[in-house]
C-alpha cells in the first residue's frame, strides 16, 4: 500500500487534468503516481493519487483539489480499507534460454501473464500492489529489461462505502 | 426560448447579473460583443492599458461588493490582464475577466494574437473557462459571476473564442445553476460553535485577528459586538483594515511586519486568539515560532483550505464569518461567562499603544503628520486607495478608517501601480462619495496614465504622491539590513507630476506644508476636478514600527 492513496471523481471535460497536474506543481506537492479513467457516466472520470506526503501536505492536497469547481468528490482512502492495484508491462531480453527460464518462473510466481513471446523478447503483465510490482521488478532486472510501461495505482474502499 | 448570437446573449446576461460598467480596452477578438454593448444601458469605460482596467474592476468590486467586470481582446490584451486578476485573486475580490479568443477552429495554431489564457492564468484564479458554442455562453456568464462573488470571492476568467460571439443559437437563460463541484458552506457546525464560545468564555487573555473576510462577509458589526462582550481587543492584518474603527478602543492597529506595538506585542501573549477572515500570510505573523507561543487559537473561516494550512488551530469554524461570530456570540451569552473583564491584560493596550505614539520623526514634513493632514481634510464617508511601498504602510499605520470598505490596498500581491487605477474604479461604484490615492513616486509612474481616464470619463480622484524620489520601502530595506547600499532604488529623474498631471488636463500642486495640502485636497473634492498632489519627503526616512525578515512579532525596531 502506497503510503496515502486520495481519490477523486472530476468532470470529464478538456483541460481537467491540467488544472489538476497544474495544481500539483503550483503548490509543489509530491506525487508518486497519478492514474485517471471514464466512469460509467461519460460526464464523469475518476483520478487516483498516490502520495508520499505528511499530515499537513496531505491535507491541503485534499482540501486545494476539492476547491477547483471540475473536482466533484474527493476521499483521502482508509489505509487499512483500501485495495490497491497497477498493473505494469515488462518486456525481458530473453534470447539466452536460461534467461527465458527465469523469466518464466518470475512470472508465475507473480501470477502474471505471458502476452507475446518472440526470439528475443517476452513481454509479461503483472497486476498487483505497487510495492508488488517494484519486487517483481527487482527480481527480474538482472534478467535485462528491455522497457516498461507501469498504469499507477488504481484503488478502492472494501465494503458498502463509495467515494 | 430565442434565438440570438452569441454576442447578444452575452450581454444579455451581463444585464440579467445587473453590470452597469465594464472596464476594458477593444481589438480583432471582440468587436462583436463591443458592437453589441452599443445597443445596452451598461457604460463601457475605455482603459489606456489592460492592467489598468483590471485594477479598475477590482477597486470597483471593493468598494461595492458587486462583481467587477473587465473585457479584453486576445493574445497582448489577454496577457495584459495577468497582474490585474492575481492581484484581485489573492485579495478575494470578486473580479470577472472576459478575454476575446481567436476563432475556435484557430485554437492551438498559433494564429496572430492566440494566446493560451486558460492555461496561463489557472493557477491566479479561483476558476477559469472557454466557451466551445455560443449556446453555452448564458450558463458561462451566470456561473462565472456566482463562482466569483461567493464563499471566498475571487478572480475567474471566461475566454470566448470569436465564432461563439458571432455564432447563432437557442438561448436559454437558466435562473439557477447547479454545479456538481462548486459547493457553498451552509451553516456553520453547531459543534465548532460550542468549543469556540467555550474558549473564548473562559479566555483571561483574548485577543481577536481580524482579516479581509470580515469586511468581505460584512461582518464588522458582529466582530465588534463580539469583542466589547468579550472586551478583546482586536488586531487586524493589512486587508483587515477597517473592520473595526481605527478610534475604537478596543482596537491594536495593524499587526506584522509593520505592525503597531500594542498589536505585535499582544498578539503572541493572548491565551485565546480568534483568527477572523485571516489566513496567516508571512507579512501578518513575522517568524511562525514567534507568532503564537501561548495561545489556543481558533480558526474561523468560510475556505476551509486555509485552516491548518500555514499555523494549526486547536479548533475550528468552516463557515461564513457573519453568521458564524454572531453564533459564537449568541453561545457565550448563554454560557453567562463572558467578559472576565481583565482590567491588567486591558491596561496593557495602552502601554503599548503610548509606545506606539510615542514614534517620533525628525524631519521638517514628516510623513504620519501628511497622512493624519489628510485624514481630517476628507470627509469621514470617503474612500482612500493605497499603492505600494512605504506610503502604503503610512497609510495603514496613521490613517484612520471608520468603516469596512472605505481603506482599499493591495495586500496579497502588493502590486504598486494598483491605486490610481482602483481609485477610479472604486468613484464609478460610489461616484458621490470622494475618493483618494495616496501613492509613492515609484507606483503613481507605473500607471498615471490612467489619469486620462478619470478626466476623461469624469470621475475625480485625488491623488497625493509621497514622493521620495526613490523606490522608498526597497531602500528601507537597503538602509536597514544592507548596510545602506543602494542598488536599483534611486530614481534621479522623474517627470514633474504636476505638469504631467495638468497635461491630462488634471490640476496639479506642490504639496509645499501640512496646512496647503488640507485646503488643497478640500478644494480638489468641493471642485471635483481630479487633482495630484506632489509632497517632496526625506528620502531616509523609515517607516516604523518595522520587524526585520525573518523576526518575530516581539522582534520589533521601533527607531
Ligand atoms: C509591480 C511591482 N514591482 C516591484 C515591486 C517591489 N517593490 C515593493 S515596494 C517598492 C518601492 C515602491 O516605491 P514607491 O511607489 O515610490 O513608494 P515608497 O516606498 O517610496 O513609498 C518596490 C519596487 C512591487 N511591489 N510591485
Amino acid at each position: 500500500m502506497p503510503k496515502h492513496v486520495v481519490s477523486f471523481i472530476v468532470e470529464n471535460k478538456p483541460g481537467v487534468l491540467f488544472k489538476v497536474s497544474n495544481l500539483f506543481r503550483r503548490r509543489g506537492y509530491n506525487i508518486d503516481g497519478i492514474t485517471v479513467g471514464a466512469l460509467l457516466d461519460p460526464e464523469l472520470s475518476r483520478m487516483t493519487v498516490t502520495v508520499d506526503a505528511d499530515s499537513r501536505e496531505l491535507n491541503q492536497i485534499v482540501e486545494q483539489l476539492d476547491k477547483l469547481v471540475e473536482v466533484i468528490k474527493i476521499k483521502r482512502l482508509d489505509p487499512i480499507r483500501t485495495i490497491c492495484r497497477e498493473l505494469v508491462l515488462v518486456k525481458l531480453m530473453t534470447q539466452d534460454p536460461e534467461a527465458r527460464q527465469e523469466a518464466v518462473e518470475a512470472i508465475n510466481e507473480n501470477h502474471g501473464l505471458i502476452l507475446d513471446i518472440e526470439p528475443e523478447t517476452i513481454i509479461a503483465e503483472i497486476t498487483g500492489e505497487p510495492s508488488e510490482i517494484d519486487k517483481f521488478l527487482d527480481r527480474v532486472k538482472k534478467i535485462r529489461i528491455k522497457e516498461i510501461s507501469r498504469t499507477g495505482a488504481s484503488a478502492i474502499e472494501k465494503g458498502n462505502v463509495i467515494l | 426560448m430565442v434565438v440570438m448570437t452569441g454576442a447578444q446573449a452575452y450581454v444579455k446576461a451581463l444585464e440579467k447579473e445587473g453590470v452597469d460598467t465594464i472596464f476594458g480596452i477593444t481589438g480583432a477578438a471582440v468587436i462583436p460583443i463591443c458592437d453589441e454593448l452599443l445597443n445596452s444601458q451598461i457604460r463601457y469605460i475605455g482603459g489606456v492599458h489592460e492592467q489598468g482596467s483590471t485594477h479598475m474592476a477590482d477597486g470597483y468590486a471593493r468598494a461595492s461588493g458587486r462583481v467587477g467586470v473587465c473585457q479584453v481582446t486576445s493574445g497582448p490584451g489577454a496577457t495584459n490582464i495577468v497582474t490585474g486578476i492575481a492581484t484581485a485573486q489573492l485579495d478575494s475580490s470578486p473580479v470577472v475577466a472576459f478575454t476575446g479568443q481567436v476563432p475556435k477552429y484557430m485554437v492551438g495554431t498559433d494564429a496572430f494574437q492566440e494566446v493560451d489564457i486558460i492555461g496561463i492564468t489557472a493557477s491566479i484564479t479561483k476558476h477559469n473557462t472557454q466557451v466551445r458554442e455560443a449556446k453555452e455562453i448564458p450558463q458561462a456568464v451566470k456561473s462565472a459571476f456566482f463562482i466569483s462573488n461567493t464563499g471566498r470571492k475571487g478572480a475567474v476568467v471566461v475566454d470566448l473564442p470569436k465564432d461563439t460571439q458571432t455564432d447563432s443559437s437557442e438561448m436559454v437563460f437558466p435562473d439557477k445553476i447547479n454545479f456538481r463541484g462548486y459547493h457553498l458552506v451552509s451553516e456553520p457546525d453547531i459543534q465548532e460553535i460550542e468549543w469556540a464560545a467555550q474558549l473564548l468564555a473562559r479566555a483571561k487573555k483574548p485577543v481577536i485577528m481580524a482579516g479581509g473576510g470580515v469586511i468581505s462577509s460584512g461582518a464588522s458589526s458582529e466582530l465588534i459586538e463580539l469583542a466589547e462582550l468579550l472586551v478583546s481587543p482586536v488586531a487586524h492584518s493589512l486587508m483587515g483594515k477597517g473592520s473595526i474603527p481605527s478610534t475604537h478602543p478596543l482596537n491594536l492597529g495593524l499587526c506584522g511586519m509593520h505592525g503597531r506595538c500594542e498589536a505585535n506585542y499582544l498578539v503572541p501573549e493572548a491565551d485565546v486568539l480568534l483568527v477572523v477572515g485571516a489566513r496567516f500570510s508571512d507579512r501578518t505573523t513575522g517568524s511562525l515560532s514567534g507568532f503564537t507561543t501561548n495561545a489556543k487559537i481558533i480558526h474561523l473561516d468560510v475556505d476551509k483550505s486555509e485552516i491548518d494550512k500555514n499555523v494549526d488551530s486547536i479548533t475550528r469554524v468552516v463557515g461564513d464569518a457573519k453568521s458564524s461570530l454572531r453564533m459564537i456570540r449568541e453561545r457565550i451569552i448563554e454560557l453567562k461567562q463572558g467578559s472576565k473583564n481583565n482590567s491588567e491584560w486591558f491596561k496593557k493596550i495602552h502601554d503599548f499603544r503610548a509606545m506606539s505614539e510615542g514614534l517620533k520623526s525628525n524631519s521638517p514634513i514628516n510623513v504620519p503628520d501628511i497622512i493624519r493632514a489628510i485624514r481630517r481634510a476628507m470627509p469621514r464617508e470617503s474612500i482612500v486607495v493605497t499603492d505600494v511601498g512605504q506610503h502604503q504602510m503610512w497609510s495603514a499605520l496613521f490613517y484612520d478608517v471608520y468603516d469596512a470598505g472605505y481603506f482599499l490596498t493591495s495586500g496579497g500581491l502588493g502590486t504598486m501601480g494598483w491605486g490610481t487605477p482602483a481609485a477610479i474604479g472604486a468613484k464609478v461604484a460610489k461616484p458621490d462619495t470622494p475618493v483618494l490615492n495616496i501613492s509613492g513616486d515609484g507606483s503613481f509612474s507605473m500607471t498615471e496614465n490612467n489619469l486620462a481616464i478619470a478626466v476623461e470619463e469624469n470621475l475625480p480622484i485625488t491623488v497625493v504622491i509621497l514622493n521620495n524620489n526613490m523606490l522608498g520601502m526597497v531602500a528601507q530595506w537597503l538602509r536597514l539590513f544592507y548596510n545602506h547600499r543602494y542598488s536599483a532604488v534611486n530614481r534621479s529623474k522623474r517627470p514633474d507630476f504636476v505638469k504631467l498631471a495638468e497635461s491630462y488636463d488634471a490640476v496639479g500642486i506642490h504639496g509645499e506644508e501640512i496646512n496647503q495640502i488640507e485646503t488643497e485636497i478640500r478644494r480638489s473634492i468641493k471642485n471635483k476636478q481630479t487633482t495630484v498632489i506632489d509632497i517632496k519627503i526625506d528620502p531616509e526616512e523609515n517607516v516604523l514600527p518595522m520587524i526585520p525578515p525573518g523576526g518575530g512579532l516581539k522582534d520589533i525596531l521601533i527607531g
